[in-house]
């Protein structure tokens, strides 16, 4: 048990660089899920095909596939990344794949008049999108939305495959020094649940603020 | 005067179906016209159309002087900007009232004077408030639309239209989806915004709010005006055949029987 306390800080810092690569990946997965969603609703086939066909490819395939694909793999046409970004940019197009099915799925639940009416009153497109229709959005997917980022923090665990010493790599180096399997990564399990936990709550409060200012 | 709108040979496809076919109306500055006819007969798409929601497949549409150019397709600046114009100029209001539910009611109202009009906040506030009080709404002012009844919505919904100061104001049907005794309030409005001089184009189903309030009726059926005139004469001595049949299968479901049966509906009338 000595151990497990010894041990604490040097958690402490892979827990950081978990939290940091969840964060990174969480906001770019939006990016790229908003993206995606307008996409395959544009009008624009041009637009349309490349949308549906990143949907389709990733979430098609394993995330863990394509991490290997994008650190081992691209090298091999000269593209070589550090394990870091190599494993944020590819969980945030993992993630961003499920993130635009969820954002079609809000955009299709706002009513038509709600795209209307400020249109009607003079709003520009975007302005409209902005300040009107976006926000319902977010507030329609909160849940869907909050369970895409949890899976997507437990997934950061995949890094430890390409040398990330996030949370589940520095378990298993620690591990491999004191041949405590079982307490290492129960450990690792309990810090993944504190954040995953504080992630649900920070959503819980969301709600129901939402709920209060409608 | 010169019309406030005319609108030339208007016509509107849905590919090969043609709803709208070759549609001609002037207005003039502070008419009150009433837009009557059967459900599928174009009048409300005809309204869609002149602030271009819906875009016409041919015609002319010539507002306040200024013929708009709307097929001009692409992602033209200039097209954008003239669309927004035309919208910020002419306010509509939708049956389903569309207030946006995340924006408390003197939110919904102060938007687009702000985001449009570049008014200043506290300016846009200042007036919204005023609206507000004139049709007795000033405490809902923090309140969301969600905890108002439709009739309040619908209110709110067509000073939000007002704040933008628009010469003419389209209505769609604005009271069909109220229940009966909130009618009254909304077509009570309407009309005490018809005797402030408002240019009124207004699609409804209400016959007495049409012959009380409106100049003129414009009768549409199967995608042309099958009738217009003043409204007194187009609603009590139509010409045309089918106008009397559409009157006559209308009248006993919205007449005097009901008014008398709705003091809200005749106070409103009278307003």
């Amino acid at each position: 048990m000595q151990s497990v306390f010894a041990s604490l800080p040097g958690f402490l810092h892979a827990t950081w660089l978990t939290i940091e690569i969840a964060v990174l990946v969480i906001l770019l997965s939006w990016v790229f899920g908003l993206v995606a969603a307008l996409g395959k609703r544009s009008r624009f086939v041009l637009l349309r095909a490349p949308s549906d066909f990143y949907i389709w490819f990733v979430r098609g395939t394993p995330a863990m596939i394509q991490i290997f694909a994008v650190y081992f793999g691209l090298p091999q046409f000269g593209i070589s990344m550090s394990p870091f970004l190599a494993g944020v940019i590819t969980l945030s197009l993992n993630s961003g794949a499920y993130v635009a099915e969820i954002i079609r799925g809000g955009l299709m639940a706002i009513p038509q008049g709600q795209y209307e009416s400020p249109i009607a009153l003079g709003l520009s497109h975007a302005q409209s999108f902005r300040r009107i229709i976006l926000p319902q959005v977010a507030r329609i997917i909160l849940p869907a939305i909050t369970n895409e980022a949890v899976a997507t923090l437990k997934n950061t665990s995949l890094l430890s495959v390409i040398t990330v010493v996030e949370l589940t790599f520095h378990a298993q180096i620690v591990i491999a020094k004191t041949f405590q399997p079982f307490q290492f990564y129960i450990l690792a399990a309990l810090i993944y649940l504190l954040l995953t936990t504080l992630l649900t709550h920070a959503s819980a409060v969301l709600e129901a603020r939402n709920a209060a200012r409608s | 005067m010169p019309p406030l709108l005319e609108v030339r040979n208007l016509r509107k496809s849905y590919g090969s179906l043609e709803v709208l076919h070759g549609i001609s109306v002037a207005i003039a500055p502070g008419e009150v016209v009433a837009v009557i006819g059967a459900s599928g007969s174009g009048k409300s798409t005809f309204l869609r159309c002149l602030n271009l929601l819906e875009r016409p497949t041919s015609g002319e549409l010539i507002f306040d002087g200024k013929p708009v150019a709307y097929d001009d397709e692409g992602w033209g600046w200039r097209r954008d900007r003239q669309l927004r114009w035309l919208r910020s100029e002419v306010g509509m209001v939708f049956q389903s009232f569309n207030l946006w539910p995340h924006r408390t009611v003197i939110e919904n109202i102060i938007e687009a004077p702000m985001a449009v009009k570049k008014v200043p906040r506290h300016e846009a506030v200042d007036q919204a408030e005023d609206l507000l009080r004139r049709i007795g709404l000033v405490d809902k002012r923090d309140a969301y639309p969600s905890r108002l009844s439709g009739g309040q919505q619908q209110r709110v919904a067509i000073i939000r239209s007002l704040a933008m100061k628009p010469k003419l104001m389209l209505f769609d049907e604005v009271t069909s989806a109220l229940d009966p005794q909130l009618v009254g309030e909304v077509l009570s409005l309407m009309a005490s915004l018809a005797a402030d001089g408002m240019t009124m184009l207004a699609v409804t189903h209400e016959i007495s709010f049409a012959r009380s309030v409106s100049n003129r009726t414009i009768f549409f059926d199967g995608g042309v005006i099958a009738e217009e005139g003043p409204s007194q004469i187009v609603l009590n001595q139509p010409r045309q055949a089918r106008t009397q049949q559409f009157l006559s299968r209308t009248l006993p479901a919205i007449g005097p029987a009901v008014t008398r049966a709705e003091p809200g509906l005749a106070h409103g009338l009278r307003a």
